[in-house]
């Protein structure tokens, strides 16, 4: 459980997310959507404390975030961005477990979970030795998920994890993500701009635009009762959606 | 009783102890070089450990190293004491220069014999051509080319005054080395200079020295310079030499050394030995030259990486300390390193030392160190910077696991710009008398004699393509795969 309480954030005179009140739910899969500067990547970011809010707090199971407890709560939350974020000196293995290493957890449970997570996301063991430029954008996006999960997180935070990938790359993980959500069943909060990946893998669906959130609910109650005629106008610009 | 036990016990003591270490520093140029050997010979024979310190540079710089011990003696001339030491306009007899310098810690030998005045110098076929005989005769040849030492630019007893004295006003005046503006006066690109009248190249390169008609020249008159400190004993074996050169014999040990491009060799002519080279063959002393030259190498890089890192590091977060940082490393490079030599020299933790040449040289390695890893750590992508953060590193381990083996490339490129920067810069630590493959170069300059300046360029060019090979093997250790890998 997630809990956003009047939290704001500005940049300068700009603001990027206006006073906001948001309850992520335990367990379930919180997809945020909109388009580029809504706000949606900046409640991803304050939420690991990338950025602090101008006002507001945030708190994770019941802890507030701060710049005390922040460290120990990234480490409760795995964190994956667009073309992955990888670490380009360290090889695919070495990515997934540097953390665990840092830590100083035992080797023979470290390999275990290893192996665990290239099944979980169909990546082949005998990549782990690759280097991120010797491997294809698809399995780089794998090797972040499974660095992500490595600590088995109790959150897990998606930022537009897909938007770098060709269409037939993106549709595999796309199922391939929604069978880990189901099998892992974490807190997961999901950004992006794509409605039918949104309706796709989402238990609920929040809708900003302008640093506001619009709308939230199922993609039923979006588009049965829409809250204004931004909403309509949002679901009607998805082509996909709109033929479907 | 028991006072004059310990006097007693105090005079037995100095009378048996054995004699310490005396080091003899000379100015640049042939002449003190030759007479430096000489003090080493009959200091030596007195028993005495002698270091040489060759070619240190101006006079300044010598007396300030005499004064603060850097230095026990060396060879300085009378006229140059009062003008420059001393700086009275009044002429000084060597007695009244004793009595002077005493009061400052200093003692003065007793005139070794010659006289060796500045003179100015012109081809003796164009002077006669001119008409030039006396410097008077100068007034009349305006635009005549002077190729002046820069001393004797600056000096009091120097170009200034002599030409307000002989109302000169030369068109084309310019500085340039002693020993190259003897080429140059050869060549014809100038008509005159200022020389040494014991000078050996004024025979050899058939030049006139020309009449000081209106005696603007101080006498030069040779002398050692001592620390009234020093083992009276020294004091006695350099005493031996004063009265014992004179004009001619002085030219002949000059000449000889610029034959033989051996100092040690011409200083023993004086004694009559059979020469014997005091340094060993040409290979051991290239050896000594390299391993000073990578000494000094080795601890200004050392130096510059242990501070010039953090320093980077810090460099890479905006705001004005980066700001700060950056711009003094780049000030720091754009001071000349012979002027930085001549500001730290008379700092009084610095002086004549390895120290000061090593600390110029880390000065210079900054730059680029500071400045690539600066660069190499903020290229680092943005989603890189957030993923380290986002996994729960701590800032140190973010740095030390993730953006320092990023940005290596980076960061052991500008190490070695600033190795080989600093194996050329070196060169010039033998200006102050540190030695090092500028040595040669340094004597070889001054004799102007190709061969002797290549003993030092060869091996410091071949130095620096070294490092450069030595360099591609690190990047090869040093800088993880990930990053050598293509796409």
């Amino acid at each position: 459980m997630i809990e956003l309480e009047s939290v704001s954030k500005k940049f300068g005179t700009t603001i990027a997310l206006h006073e906001t009140d948001l309850s992520i739910d335990a367990g379930k899969t919180t997809v945020l959507i909109g388009s580029s500067g809504c706000g949606k990547s900046t409640i991803l970011r304050l939420i690991i404390g990338l950025l602090e809010p101008t006002t507001g707090t945030i708190r994770i199971e019941g802890q507030r975030v701060s710049a005390t407890s922040v460290l120990a709560l990234r480490r409760r939350i795995g964190y994956v961005i667009q073309e992955g974020g990888l670490f380009a000196h360290l090889t695919a293995a070495q990515n997934v477990l540097l953390m665990a290493k840092h830590l100083k957890r035992p080797v023979a449970q470290m390999e275990t979970r290893l192996r665990e997570l290239c099944q979980l996301t169909h990546f082949p063991e005998n990549g782990l030795q690759r280097y991120p430029v010797e491997l294809s954008g698809g399995q780089r996006q794998r090797v972040s998920l499974m660095r992500a999960l490595m600590l088995e997180p109790g959150v897990l935070l998606l930022d537009e994890p897909f938007g770098a990938l060709d269409p037939m790359v993106r549709a595999r993980l796309q199922e391939e993500l929604k069978e880990i959500f189901e099998r892992l069943r974490q807190t997961t909060v999901l950004v992006t701009h794509d409605m039918a990946e949104a309706a796709f893998l989402a238990d609920r669906i929040v809708l900003l635009n302008e640093g506001r959130i619009v709308q939230s609910g199922t993609l039923d109650d979006l588009r049965s009762r829409p809250a204004s005629p931004f909403v309509r106008e949002f679901l009607n610009a998805q082509r996909v959606l709109a033929t479907a | 009783m028991r006072s004059t036990i310990a006097t007693l016990v105090v005079l037995v003591f100095c009378a048996a102890a054995p004699p310490k270490h005396v080091i003899v520093g000379s100015k640049k140029f042939t002449e003190s070089y030759v007479l430096g050997e000489l003090a080493r010979a009959v200091l030596q024979d007195a028993g005495f450990t002698v270091q040489l310190r060759q070619g240190m540079g101006g006079t300044i710089i010598l007396w300030q190293a005499l004064r603060d011990g850097q230095i026990s003696l060396y060879p300085e001339y009378t006229g140059t004491i009062g003008e420059e030491i001393l700086k009275t306009k009044e002429p000084l007899s060597t007695g009244d220069i004793r009595a002077l310098l005493r009061e400052q810690g200093i003692g003065v030998t007793g005139e070794l014999g010659f006289n060796n005045t500045y003179g100015l110098v012109m081809k003796r076929n164009r002077a006669a051509q001119l008409g030039i005989h006396k410097i008077s005769d100068l007034r009349q040849h305006a635009s005549l080319r002077v190729g002046l030492t820069h001393e004797f630019l600056d000096r009091q007893d120097g170009w200034a005054p002599l030409s307000r004295r002989y109302n000169l006003q030369m068109d084309d005046v310019r500085g340039i080395d002693h020993a190259l503006g003897y080429a140059a006066l050869a060549n014809g690109s100038i008509d005159l200079k200022d020389a040494y009248s014991t000078d050996a190249k004024i025979a050899e390169n058939d030049l006139v020295v020309l009449d000081d008609d209106l005696h603007f020249f101080p006498q030069y008159k040779a002398v050692f310079l001592y620390r009234l400190d020093i083992d009276p004993r020294a004091i006695a074996a350099l005493e031996k030499l004063a009265g014992t050169l004179d004009e001619a014999r002085m030219t002949r040990l000059n000449a000889e050394a610029e034959r033989t491009k051996d100092y040690a060799l011409a200083a023993a002519l004086y004694f009559g030995d059979a020469p014997t080279r005091a340094d060993g063959n040409l290979a051991t002393k290239i050896g000594r030259w390299i391993l000073r030259h990578l000494e000094l190498v080795g601890a200004s890089l050392f130096l510059g990486i242990v501070i010039g890192l953090p320093l980077g590091i810090r460099a890479s977060r905006p705001g004005p300390v980066s700001n700060v940082i950056l711009s003094t490393c780049g000030v720091i490079q754009t001071i000349p390193s012979l002027a930085l030599l001549a500001l730290l020299v008379p700092v009084p933790f610095f002086g004549i030392s390895p120290t000061t040449a090593i600390f110029a040289l880390f000065l210079y390695s900054l730059l680029p160190i500071v400045r690539n890893t600066a660069t190499g750590l903020q290229d680092i992508p943005a989603a890189v910077r957030d993923s380290a953060a986002a996994l729960g590193l701590e800032p140190r381990a973010q740095l030390w696991k993730v953006f320092l083996p990023l940005a290596s490339r980076t960061i052991l490129a500008g190490i070695k710009t600033s190795a080989i920067i600093n194996v050329g810069t070196a060169t010039l630590a033998a200006l102050i008398g540190v030695g090092g493959l500028g040595e040669p170069i340094l004597s070889g300059l001054n004799l102007n004699d190709a061969n002797t300046i290549l003993q030092g360029a060869i091996p410091a060019a071949l130095l620096a393509l070294l490092v450069q090979f030595g360099f591609e093997g690190l990047d090869r250790m040093v800088i993880p795969k990930g990053l050598l890998l293509k796409q």
